[in-house]
């Protein structure tokens, strides 16, 4: 397909263009209806470096084609020349957003792979940082999918009850945003003094937050307008797709990693999963809402019974697994976070796979703009709440 | 030159009407350095104010709470390159944001600061107003067209439909407004700025109170068609940063962007301005009936003032707030200065509505009542504007078609009815 | 109130409605002739003013030239822009518009001729604030009886509700 108008020497766009199911256009602008219009990798609303092509028949949105890898560093190829302790901290790097959350996926899931247990209390310390971890995602997406429709101010409000946690954070492990919070077979800094104080403390302070941020939005009639019935999504279309966490629950289907295939102590623990009814962005938005009211639950119950006892299981100073393959996924903030890991009885490994849920709920984009207007394509990114990084890797 | 000023003060009439272009042309200078001293104030509110609702401080560094900021913008402005697109047509391109501008600044021309206190009390100056307003709308058309560009275009085209939906609406609340001013003996209502008010004053209730409910949902209609109608959240979707058209005003830069910024800020006081006066009784003072004695006008000629001298004081507050460090000097000067000016203002007013404070046509009596007025009208305005800024800070934005859709299938039907019942309810109680 | 400098007025206002007139038909751009077009309304708004009949100056402003005028740039910016200024202008039949101008210009100098005595020989100064009141009686009626062009006041409005509709439904693809 000659496409001779528009970039001839960039091949990625060319294979973008035929997908895209078109002649190319002589004059692609007013004489026809049908244009294409590129929301390029530098927009304020596409939170990161992310492509993409809208064909557009006037206002309507035809068909959309996302082009990525303006972010991929090779981290997949990284690993298997590092040892399984040397790569814990690019793991960090992917979902930058939910660092915690990456950790402990490839924690667990090398130590599945060398059959060894992290101690209890390493575990109920694990939960905390991740739930902490989630409602501080949660509220990074709210502020910016706020922003994206008009409403300026939650953003200023979750950015700064998020320092609280960030606060914690940095007090725990040093660092606010890439942690490196969790080692291969437990955790590696004791909790600080005072550590059950400061998390009871942000319960006390952040519930009466959401309610804050619920508040602004939820009833208004704004805000509802602009995401009832837009970007509705199927849970069965959901489940084809492979698409997970809040988009998939949101269309209804009830299934969270932490209850299916429970992991790290959230077996003990007593939480709801919230799902929704109509699959679109307001559904979304209310269980992301109610997510957040959940991990405050969560962390409540392990803050308040943190087992004594080490942090750190029997794990060998070097670290060899034995050979084998292992798929282990947790529910991350964003979705199904899964690793795959291949060991061939070295130190590296001889194949580590990440399963982003950015790079898989990425492909509903397709379904959910069809027939949407533009102004609706900015609304339905945010609301899948990708992290650029994740998909790229 | 003392018995000049004099016999003008004692006039019950506007200059326009007086035929003096002498005092008209006064009025018109007066307006016009007011209006621009406003469009700056109005900046740094809005940044202070947006910054404050959202946890952050906004301008603190160029003067002391960034007061200085908007003349630095302004500057900033004047001395930017002037850009003009190589296909655009230049004639067109220049003139744009003039239209914007004229129109908008044309509209002081009726706008009743008091009983004699405006330029001009034209007997059609509702109609007027609604008239210059609409012309309006041709400045962003063409500033869009003169762009030469696809984005700007559509969203000049989109702007301008928005307005000129919401003008609809907003004539036919005005029209309900109008209506409740034939309610005298005469039978006979009037167009004229200053008569609107005088009906109130004459049927001792604002419009936004009478035949209650009614003059309310007119008042709301208005006020949110006004917001539409200057292109304001929630109904800025055409110029948003996040959206794909880019807005009107794209490709221009520096001092023809801050023509457009001042002809949008203008237009929202002019706006309000007519609110004010079509329903909240335009220079009356707060329960002109209800607190009828002399005692309470004295209580309220006090307000301007005491509204001057509380300023006076916050700002001594945050020249004693400010950190002691030798950085901090000149702003802690500045402010200071400005704190004393302000103070110095409020003594003023204050002496002059005290020895003022018999309804008698002394001089002060007269200073102290052109005051008054003055002040409740614009007290009112502003109470408008710091809405204004809230809306942009509170509330997402309306995508094009439901804003449209609000405007044609929400609005219009609601103000119809409300004309509708308003004009049988005139009928029934004359 | 009394008119001030009134010739100045007349006369710069008529000079500009057929400046701006003979800049409508002489300009190449669309969007000059439009915004010539607006110079020419606003100037015979003026004229109304001068008449002593504001409100059809009034609405004068915002029917035509904030209505009327924003619809035809609307029009002229979404029509193609550079087919209709490739398009020659059709020049060839000017002779016939030359003579059709002529007629009516023989036709302006004889009403004004023959009926000069119906134009009075001074100003009539009426009173400013009637004309509202007059255009409404007229419209409307007055103290029970009906105006006299209450009838074609409304069939007029009619006419114009179909032509809207008629628009409409025209040019929808579905309803």
């Amino acid at each position: 397909m000659s496409a001779g108008t528009n970039d001839s020497t960039n091949d990625v766009s060319n294979r973008a263009l035929s997908n895209l199911d078109l002649e190319t256009p002589e004059k692609p602008y007013l004489d026809s209806n049908e244009l294409i219009i590129n929301m390029g990798p530098q927009h304020p609303a596409t939170h990161g470096v992310l492509r993409v092509i809208l064909k557009l028949d006037g206002e309507k949105v035809l068909g959309t084609e996302c082009v990525i890898g303006y972010l991929h560093r090779g981290v997949e190829k990284i690993a298997e020349n590092r040892t399984y302790t040397m790569f814990n901290p690019y793991v960090d790097r992917m979902d930058y957003v939910a660092a915690v959350s990456n950790g402990l996926g490839y924690c667990e899931a090398v130590e599945k792979l060398m059959n060894v247990e992290a101690p209890a209390r390493a575990k109920y310390i694990r939960v905390i940082l991740t739930e902490l971890n989630r409602i501080a995602s949660h509220q990074l997406w709210l502020g910016t999918h706020a922003l994206d429709i008009g409403a300026m101010t939650p953003l200023f409000y979750t950015f700064r009850d998020r320092e609280e946690i960030l606060k914690i954070f940095e007090k725990y492990c040093g660092a606010r945003l890439t942690t490196h919070a969790f080692r291969i077979g437990g955790c590696q800094y004791e909790t600080y003094a005072g550590f059950e104080k400061d998390v009871k403390n942000f319960l006390t302070f952040f519930a009466p937050k959401i309610d804050e941020y619920e508040a602004l939005l939820t009833t208004n009639r704004i805000w509802m307008e602009r995401t009832k019935n837009v970007g509705v999504i199927s849970g069965a279309d959901c489940i084809a797709l492979g698409v997970t966490g809040p988009v998939l629950r949101a269309s209804g289907v009830q299934w969270d990693l932490r209850k299916a295939q429970p992991y790290a102590a959230y077996s003990e623990f007593d939480f709801e999963i919230p799902t929704g009814t109509n699959g679109d962005t307001y559904d979304r938005y209310l269980v992301r809402m109610a997510e957040m009211r959940q991990s405050l639950r969560i962390v409540e119950q392990a803050v308040n019974g943190i087992p004594e006892g080490p942090i750190m299981g029997k794990v060998p100073k070097v670290i060899k697994p034995p050979v084998g393959e292992i798929y282990h996924s947790i529910e991350a903030p964003k979705g199904e976070l899964g690793y795959f890991i291949v060991s061939d009885g070295s130190t590296q490994p001889y194949r580590l796979r990440v399963r982003p849920p950015s790079f898989v709920n990425l492909q509903a984009l397709d379904i959910m703009v069809r027939g949407l207007l533009v102004a609706d394509v900015v609304a339905v990114i945010g609301t899948l709440d990708i992290v650029l990084g994740e998909v790229d890797r | 030159m003392p018995n000049f000023i004099m016999s003008y003060l004692g006039s019950t009439v506007t200059p326009g009407e007086a035929g003096n272009q002498f005092w008209a042309l006064m009025y018109v200078l007066i307006i016009f350095a007011g209006v621009s001293v406003a469009v700056i104030c109005m900046n740094w509110i809005e940044r202070k104010a947006l910054a404050h609702f959202q946890v952050r401080l906004g301008p603190m560094r160029v003067g002391p709470h960034g007061l200085l900021q908007p003349i630095a913008d302004a500057l900033k402005l004047m001395l930017k390159e002037d850009i003009i697109p190589a296909e655009a047509d230049q004639f067109v391109f220049w003139v744009a944001p003039l239209i914007g501008l004229l129109t908008a600044f044309t509209v002081y021309t009726v706008i009743p600061f008091g009983p004699s206190q405006a330029v001009s009390d034209m007997n059609i100056g509702i109609l007027f107003m609604l008239g210059v307003s609409s012309l309006g709308v041709l400045g962003i058309v063409v500033a869009g067209w003169a762009s030469n560009s696809h984005y700007p275009l559509i969203g000049a085209l989109r702007s301008s439909a928005q307005m000129v939906s919401y003008e609809v609406a907003m004539g036919l609340a005005v029209v309900s407004a109008i209506l409740m001013t034939s309610l005298n003996e005469k039978g006979t209502g009037t167009l004229s700025m200053i008569g609107i008010v005088q009906a109130q004053q004459q049927q001792g209730v604002w419009f936004i109170f009478k035949f209650f409910p009614l003059g309310l949902i007119a008042f709301v209609i208005f006020a949110i068609a006004m917001i539409a109608e200057t292109n304001r959240a929630p109904f800025d979707l055409a110029e948003a940063e996040s959206e794909l058209t880019a807005g009107y005003h794209t490709e221009y830069s520096g001092l023809r962007w801050s023509l457009f910024m001042l002809a949008e800020y203008a237009a929202m006081i002019a706006v309000s301005s007519i609110a004010v006066t079509l329903w909240l009784g335009g220079w009356m003072r707060p329960f002109p009936n209800l607190l009828r004695a002399p005692a309470w006008d004295f209580i309220f000629s006090l307000f301007p003032g005491l509204t001057f001298l509380g300023l006076a004081a916050i700002t001594f507050l945050g020249v004693a707030r400010m950190p002691a460090h030798s950085f901090f000097k000149i702003q802690r000067i500045g402010l200071a200065v400005f704190a004393a000016l302000l103070g110095f203002l409020a003594l003023l007013l204050l002496v002059i509505a005290i020895a003022g404070r018999s309804a008698d046509t002394s001089l002060a009596a007269r200073f102290r009542e052109g005051i008054d007025y003055v002040y409740w009208f614009v007290f009112k305005v502003a109470v408008f504007m710091y809405l204004f800024i809230w809306y942009r800070a509170t509330w997402p934005r309306y995508r094009f078609d439901q804003l449209m859709r609000v405007g044609w299938k929400v609005l219009l039907p609601i103000s119809l009815g409300v004309l509708m019942v308003t004009a049988i309810v005139g009928v029934i109680v004359s | 109130m009394a008119p001030v400098a009134t010739p100045f007025f007349f006369y710069m206002l008529a000079g500009l409605a057929v400046l701006s007139g003979l800049a409508v038909i002489t300009r190449r751009n669309a969007v000059h002739s439009a915004l010539a077009l607006i110079v020419t309304l606003l100037s015979v708004a003026g004229l109304y003013l001068m008449l002593y009949a504001p409100f059809v100056a009034g609405v004068q402003i915002i029917v035509y030239a904030g209505g009327i005028m924003v619809l035809f740039l609307f029009v002229i910016m979404l029509v193609n822009i550079e087919r209709s200024s490739k398009e020659r202008r059709f020049n060839r039949i000017w002779p016939v518009g030359l003579a059709a101008a002529c007629a009516l210009l023989a036709l302006f100098v004889f009403a004004f001729a023959k009926g000069r005595a119906l134009f009075p020989d001074r100003m009539m100064t009426l009173p400013e604030s009637s004309n509202t009141q007059q255009i409404a009686t007229m419209l409307y009626g007055d103290a029970g009886r009906m105006g006299q062009y209450t009838f074609a006041f409304e069939i007029a409005s009619l006419l114009l509700l179909v032509a809207i509709l008629g628009a409409v439904i025209m040019t929808k693809k579905k309803i």
